[in-house]
């Protein structure tokens, strides 16, 4: 039985034929409204995440499936103390695919473990979010045409992000990708980052204003820098600003520059940008329901 | 050398950083078991300066050289047999430890699970570097 724990459980090739179900259902979802008809989904948060699990929950009613599950801890019986091996255990009595949320990092690898049915982590701690990183493939694949030959510019904390480090390791198995880091030098990329793209041979560049570079990218990666990472109020006034999409910054860029996002959004983005063609980050919302479709389809052997 | 006793069957582990042989010790179970252990530490070394020194009469198969290999590989045995070195090992640094070292990431599973064995995988053979099997956090020695 496969599971489905980081991105890079999938080779290259088994992706391609993963977006290529995506793209497929996108284009003609009727083929697939009764595919998952009779299973169920169980949806375990241990942590609230309302964006990711109506993401799966919305995925497998599309395919005709039903949904259960908990969305936090306190409502579920890991307040009482039931070990995640227990309740897997169980779950896969009540369910035919489970994904699983926890704030602690390696318990979906616990549960799948244990499990008699396919898990996917749904996002454990800092760890890994890979149907993240998934929808951020499918969105680049499908909007951009193809997973190589282009430069990404990274912007915000990149230290912190666990969503950059997920998509900058996934990047790094295709070709002649350029990566292009714009974050304050607090919030850096880290040094293993670095040190790895170095190893490899793949050219990347670190910069502290995004107006420096946006014209080279053919994809902007936005995402929150939060006020809380830095040190003092006087850094972040200074900085902030560096880190906000505007109207202005953008007509620096490309005519064909995808902008991504992986949502909530704060203000990194601005509104005004939301009818711009090049904003894509609600178009990427949409396919990470089509990645989760194709992936449930997969784990239960009926792609 | 100094001289605690000539081992006739079992095996010597020459070489142990000064201060670890109780570490090895124990991680060896050595304490669980009912045959002669002699324990030398700080004995003078040419190469390492001080060195503790291990001569242990049991067979050498019923131990689980992986941890020792884990603790340091620098560690060298010579297998006894009649009172001669009847073989040198030199140790590789195991794949996987299972339930040697835990995990120090507040954040990671094996902190709240219950029963769950602690499993760290070779991520990075050049440069020593243990990772652990859920969170994948770096094995820092505290
Ligand atoms: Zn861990």
């Amino acid at each position: 039985m496969r599971h489905l724990m980081s991105p890079l459980d999938f080779t290259t090739e088994e992706l391609d034929k993963l977006f290529d179900l995506a793209n497929d259902i996108e284009k003609s979802p009727e083929k697939y409204a009764h595919k998952c008809d009779g299973k169920i989904l169980a949806t375990c948060f241990y942590e609230p995440s309302t964006r990711t699990r109506l993401s799966f929950e919305s995925a497998m009613t599309r395919l005709g499936g039903r949904v259960i599950g908990f969305s936090d801890a306190n409502s579920s019986s890991a307040a009482k103390g039931e070990s995640v091996s227990d309740t897997i255990r169980v779950i896969s009595c009540y369910a035919d695919i489970c994904a699983m949320r926890h704030p602690k990092e390696g318990a979906p690898m616990v549960a799948a473990s244990k499990s008699l049915i396919p898990v996917i982590n749904a996002g454990d701690g800092g760890h890994q979010h890979p149907t993240q990183t998934l929808t951020d493939l499918l969105t680049i694949r499908s909007l951009h045409g193809k997973l190589n030959g282009f430069t990404i510019g990274l912007c915000g904390d990149l230290k912190f992000g666990r969503t950059v480090h997920s998509l900058i390791n996934a990047l790094v198995r295709y070709d002649n990708i350029k990566f292009v880091f714009v974050s304050p030098t607090e919030l850096r990329v880290p040094d293993y980052v670095t040190d790895m793209l170095r190893e490899k041979g793949i050219p990347y560049e670190e910069v502290i204003k995004l107006e420096d570079v946006i014209g080279d990218l053919d994809i902007l990666y936005m995402t929150r820098v939060q006020k809380e990472r830095f040190f003092n109020e006087e850094d972040y006034i200074r900085l902030k600003d560096f880190y906000i999409l505007t109207p202005e910054k953008l007509s620096l860029a490309s005519e064909n520059m995808l902008i991504l996002h992986p949502l909530p959004r704060v203000n990194e983005i601005s509104v005004e940008l939301d009818d711009d063609p090049r904003a894509a980050y609600f178009k990427q919302a949409r396919y990470g329901v089509y990645v989760r479709m194709a992936l449930i389809l997969t784990l239960l052997g009926l792609s | 050398m100094l001289n605690v006793g000539k081992i006739e069957e079992g095996f010597v582990l020459d070489h142990i950083k000064a201060g670890k042989s109780m570490d090895i010790y124990e991680h060896l179970g050595l304490d669980k078991m009912d045959c002669t252990v002699a324990i030398i530490k700080n004995a003078r070394s040419k190469v390492m300066g001080k060195k503790d020194i291990l001569k242990v009469e049991c067979d050498i198969n019923t131990l689980d050289l992986d941890v020792l290999a884990f603790i340091d590989h620098n560690i060298t045995i010579n297998v006894i047999k009649n009172g001669e070195i009847v073989e040198k090992r030199v140790l590789a640094l195991p794949k996987e430890v299972r339930n040697v070292i835990k995990c120090h990431n507040p954040r990671c599973i094996t902190s709240i699970e219950q029963g769950l064995p602690h499993i760290f995988f070779l991520a990075d053979e050049e440069n020593e570097v243990y990772r652990c099997k859920y969170c994948e956090e770096k094995y820092t020695e505290r």
